[in-house]
C-alpha cells in the first residue's frame, strides 16, 4: 500500500462528478427501500428481491464498476498515469493499493447504505441487514478488484463491465441456471444465505457458502495479481511521434 | 557518468516499423533529438524510459535494462509529451505527490527546489487548470526533477511555449547538462535543438539519420542538392547561362502547360509543370550568388526564385537516402 497512491486515488474517485453517480445509487436504494416499507410492510420476499435482487444484484456491480474503473481507467486513457509509473513504486503496490480505495468507497457507498436498507426493511431483529450488508461488501470488493483489472485491459473497461454485470449476471444468469455458478452477485448471495441462517428471510444462492467464498476469494486476488502484472507492462496509449 | 545505451533497438506495431535498428549512447551533457513528426522519437523516448519494450535489442542504463524495472526512476526523470496531469490539485500539491511517490526524505522541501528551478515557486498554489501550455510544461519538468535525477528525458518540451519561456527551459536544460547530467530532449526544430544541444541525433522514419554536433548536423542539410523554381524573363537564355557558369548540378525548362522543352519530362519530388526553370545545386551558396549577377549580366528579369525543398521532411530524408 502506498499512502500517496492511494490519496491521489481518493481525490479522483470523490471528485468530479463521479461522487454525485457514487452516491444517487444508494439513495435511490434507501428511498426505494422506505417507499416499499410504508406501503406494503415488511415482507421476508420483498425485502430478498429488494436487497439481494437489486441491491446486491444491481446497486453493488454498478458503483464497484464505477469505483473499479474510475480508480485507474482515466488516468490510462488520458496518459497522466505515467506520474505513478514513472516512480520507484512497484506496479503490483499500485494495484493493491487503488483496488483497496475503490473497495473502501464502495463499502462505503454500498454495503452501508445496504444495512441501513436493511434495517428500514427488516429492522434491527434478525440478520437480514447484516447479511446483505456483508454481501455487498464482499461482491463489492471482488467487483472492484475484476473491473480494475478490465481497466487496464482495455479502454472499452466500462461497456465490458456493463455487459457482464447486467447481461451475464442479470440476464443470462436469471435464464440459464448454469451461469450463476460463475456470477460475482451468486458467490455473494451464498455469504449471505450464510449470515442469514435460518430465518424468516432466506435466499437460496446457486452455489455452497464454501465454493462461493473461494470463488470471491480466487477472483478478488487473481484480478489484483494479473493486474499488477499488466501495469508492469502498460504501453503508452497516446499517439506516436 | 550515467549513460544511456541503446543497442540495435527496434520496434514495431503490427507490420508498423517505428523505430529501426537505432544504436545510440546518450551521456552526460545535453542531447537533441531532432527528427520530423513521426519519425519515432516519442516511440524512442519511451523505449529509454522503460515504458515500452524493443521489439529487438536492448535499452540499458549503465549496464542495467530499464524495461520492468521500476528502480530505475530513481536515476530517470520524465517529462512526457501529452499534456494531461491529476485535475483540481495545486501545482505545489501535483510535484509534492511526485515527491512523495519517489519516497524522499523531505518531500515539501524537494518540491521547494524543483518549483524554483523551473520559476514557477510563485505561483504554485494556484490550481493546474489554470496554467497556460507553458506553465503547465514547467510544472511537468519540475515533477521530472523533483528526485535530482542522473537522466531527463524531455518529449518535445518546448511545445507550445513562448519565446521567453523557452529560453527559460533552455537555460535550465543547458545550466543541467554541464552540470554533468545526462539530458535528451526531442524536438522537430532544428533552430531549438542546436541551441543548446552538445550532441544532435537525427532520426528520420524510424532510422537512426545522423549524429554528431550542431556544426556537423547544420553542414550535412546545408550541402545536401538543393532545387530551386525560377521564373524569369527568358528562361531559355538565362537556362544555359546556368549551365555554362557551372553552378548548377542541372537544370530543367519547363514550357507553360506542362510539355517541357526537352521532351515529356518526367515527374520529379514537388517540381511542377508550369513554365518555370527548375535547378538544383549542388553548392547552395556558389548558385545563389550567381544567379543575379548572371541575370543582371545577360539583362533578364528575374521574377521569381524559391526554394522547393526546404520542409523539415526532405532535408531529413536526404540525410537517409545518402
Amino acid at each position: 500500500m502506498n499512502r500517496t497512491v492511494a490519496h491521489l486515488t481518493a481525490r479522483s474517485l470523490l471528485g468530479r462528478r463521479r461522487a454525485l453517480m457514487l452516491l444517487a445509487l444508494p439513495a435511490i436504494l434507501l428511498g426505494l427501500c422506505a417507499i416499499v416499507r410504508a406501503t406494503a410492510g415488511s415482507d421476508p420476499a420483498i425485502n430478498v428481491a429488494l436487497l439481494g435482487g437489486f441491491g446486491v444484484g444491481t446497486v453493488v456491480p454498478l458503483l464497484g464498476l464505477i469505483a473499479g474503473t474510475g480508480a485507474i481507467g482515466p488516468e490510462i486513457d488520458d496518459g497522466s498515469v505515467v506520474y505513478l509509473l514513472a516512480k520507484p513504486v512497484g506496479r503490483p503496490v499500485i494495484v493493491r493499493t487503488k483496488v483497496a480505495v475503490a473497495a473502501g468507497v464502495v463499502a462505503a457507498v454500498a454495503a452501508v447504505p445496504t444495512y441501513l436498507a436493511g434495517l428500514v426493511l427488516a429492522g434491527g431483529s434478525g440478520r437480514v441487514a447484516l447479511a446483505f450488508a456483508v454481501g455487498a461488501l464482499v461482491a463489492g470488493t471482488a467487483y472492484c478488484a475484476v473491473f480494475l483489472l478490465l481497466a487496464v485491459l482495455t479502454p472499452h473497461a466500462v461497456v465490458v463491465g456493463l455487459l457482464y454485470a447486467l447481461v451475464w449476471e442479470a440476464l443470462v444468469g436469471g435464464f440459464v441456471p448454469g451461469a450463476q455458478v460463475l456470477s460475482i452477485q451468486q458467490w455473494a448471495m451464498s455469504v449471505a444465505e450464510q449470515v442469514l441462517g435460518s430465518g424468516p428471510t432466506t435466499v437460496d444462492a446457486a452455489v455452497s457458502v464454501g465454493s462461493g467464498t473461494a470463488l470471491l476469494a480466487i477472483v478478488t486476488v487473481g484480478s489484483i495479481v494479473l493486474a499488477g502484472h499488466r501495469l508492469r507492462s502498460l504501453r503508452p496509449r497516446a499517439g506516436e511521434g | 557518468m550515467t549513460v544511456l545505451t541503446l543497442d540495435s533497438v527496434s520496434r514495431w506495431y503490427g507490420n508498423v516499423v517505428a523505430v529501426n535498428d537505432v544504436t545510440m549512447q546518450v551521456g552526460p551533457g545535453v542531447t537533441g533529438l531532432l527528427g520530423p513528426n513521426g519519425a519515432g522519437k516519442s516511440t524512442l523516448i519511451n523505449m529509454m524510459a522503460g515504458f515500452l519494450d524493443p521489439s529487438a535489442g536492448t535499452v540499458t542504463l549503465d549496464g542495467t535494462p530499464v524495461w520492468r524495472n521500476e528502480q530505475i526512476y530513481t536515476q530517470i526523470g520524465l517529462v512526457p509529451e501529452q499534456e494531461a496531469m491529476y485535475d483540481s490539485v495545486s501545482g505545489w500539491a501535483f510535484v509534492l505527490a511526485n515527491a512523495r511517490l519517489h519516497g524522499l526524505p523531505d518531500p515539501a522541501d524537494a518540491t521547494s527546489r524543483a518549483l524554483a528551478a523551473v520559476g514557477m515557486a510563485d505561483v504554485a498554489d494556484r490550481d493546474l487548470a489554470t496554467y497556460s501550455k507553458g506553465m503547465a510544461q514547467r510544472i511537468k519538468v519540475a515533477t521530472a526533477l523533483v528526485h535530482d535525477p542522473q537522466v531527463l528525458l524531455l518529449d518535445e518540451p518546448f511545445n507550445g511555449m513562448d519565446p521567453r519561456q523557452r529560453l527559460q527551459l533552455m537555460e535550465l536544460l543547458a545550466q543541467m547538462g554541464a552540470a554533468g547530467r545526462t539530458i535528451l530532449f526531442s524536438s522537430h526544430i532544428l533552430e531549438e535543438v542546436e541551441q543548446i544541444a552538445g550532441t544532435i541525433q537525427v532520426m528520420v522514419a524510424g532510422r537512426h539519420a545522423a549524429s554528431g554536433d550542431h556544426r556537423h548536423i547544420r553542414r550535412l542539410m546545408t550541402e545536401r542538392p538543393h532545387r530551386y523554381v525560377v521564373r524569369s524573363g527568358d528562361d531559355r537564355t538565362l537556362a544555359a547561362a546556368i549551365i555554362a557558369s557551372g553552378t548548377a548540378d542541372g537544370v530543367e525548362l519547363a514550357a507553360p502547360g506542362g510539355r517541357a522543352a526537352t521532351g515529356r519530362r518526367r515527374s520529379v519530388g514537388t517540381w511542377h509543370d508550369d513554365g518555370a526553370l527548375h535547378v538544383q545545386a549542388g553548392d547552395v551558396g556558389q548558385f545563389v550568388r550567381a544567379l543575379p549577377r548572371l541575370a543582371s549580366e545577360l539583362g533578364i528579369r528575374l521574377h521569381e526564385v524559391t526554394p522547393t525543398d526546404e520542409s523539415l521532411e526532405s532535408v531529413f530524408s536526404y540525410l537517409v537516402d545518402r
